[in-house]
């Protein structure tokens, strides 16, 4: 600006933040370096991102309700996951497998990656912040009742709990349970019942109830 | 559960009796600290994957070896930290080259 005269009194407006941390620039450096070299093509990191954005976790809350109302695609979900999703139009990135976990009345799964944050991105987009936290992480193994307790969810004592620590490039959706008094309901209403959180396990499916909007008298 | 993604015979099968090996290694590697020395039992055959060990390290991964979900009485994993309930179980995935045989 060659503006000299400055009222003090004039506001700055927003500027823009031009501070990058260390690790930014480090990661910047070596991301050019990656493209220079040709490791990366440039814009590939961007559309790997934008992939994953794109995802969310009503695609998996798609795949679930379909296993509540068509038991063989259920089957074939549970033998082969990454077919049966691709059924539906969904394809998977080839870095990671897909299992399913069915939750029944005598098991419960519940999913950590105690290593890091490993996660079905490429069905259901990024994973929630908590996931990738210390202290669920730590916590899922040692103590996973209190954890989804927290949750707001009490898993019965004469159900077995099963935490399965997802260390590698396999990646698990939960199939929660599909709750009581949906008989009537279609397969898109019953998408709305599938929340990110019981495809993860730390909750059960809503109940029909609980997922109606309220409407004002 | 059966996930199985390769009939590639492997060294174990599903309800073979495993120790997860206890070394302490300076590359990366995908075996949570917990886990090392502690005994299991194989659930699950779930096929050969890019080996982390050689990806981590400017490797290709190649060749591929095979994941296994172990499963652990988290009882004897935590012992005194656990409180919980005695017939949950914990399911972690090991790759082969971590697990021995247990008589």
């Amino acid at each position: 600006m060659s503006d000299d005269h400055h009222d003090e009194s004039e506001h700055e407006g927003i500027q823009p933040d031009t501070s990058i941390s260390f690790r930014a620039k480090r990661a910047i450096a070596i991301h050019e370096l990656l493209v220079e070299k040709g490791v990366l093509a440039a814009g590939e990191v961007e559309e790997q991102v934008n992939r994953v954005r794109s995802r969310s976790p009503l695609d998996g809350a798609k795949v679930v309700a379909r296993t509540w109302v068509d038991p063989e695609f259920k089957s074939r979900l549970l033998a082969d996951a990454r077919s049966a999703v691709g059924e539906m139009g969904y394809s998977l990135t080839h870095d990671a497998e897909l299992a399913a976990l069915e939750n029944t009345e005598d098991v419960h799964h519940l999913v950590v990656c105690t290593l890091c944050s490993c996660y079905p991105t490429s069905l259901l987009g990024p994973p929630p912040d908590w996931y990738k936290s210390f202290a669920y992480r730590q916590r899922a193994v040692v103590e996973p009742r209190a954890v989804m307790g927290e949750f707001g969810l009490e898993v019965d004592d004469d159900v077995q709990v099963r935490v399965v620590d997802s260390t590698a490039d396999l990646r698990y959706l939960v199939l929660p349970r599909r709750p009581e008094g949906t008989d009537a309901m279609t397969e898109d209403e019953l998408v709305e019942l599938v929340t990110r959180d019981s495809m993860i396990g730390v909750s059960e499916a809503l109940r029909p109830e609980a997922a109606m909007p309220v409407e004002a008298d | 559960m059966g996930v199985v993604f390769s009939a590639e015979p492997g060294q174990f099968d599903v309800g073979d009796l495993v120790t997860i090996r206890s070394d302490q290694v300076d590359h990366h590697h995908r075996t949570p600290w917990f886990i090392k020395g502690k005994p299991g039992v194989v659930r699950a055959v779930s096929g050969p994957f890019f080996n982390p060990e050689s990806r981590a390290h400017g490797g290709d991964g190649v060749p591929k070896r095979l994941l296994y979900q172990v499963e652990f009485d988290p009882d004897v994993v935590w012992g005194e930290r656990y409180h919980e309930g005695s017939k949950d179980l914990l399911l972690v995935d090991v790759y082969e080259q971590w697990l021995e045989p247990r008589g």
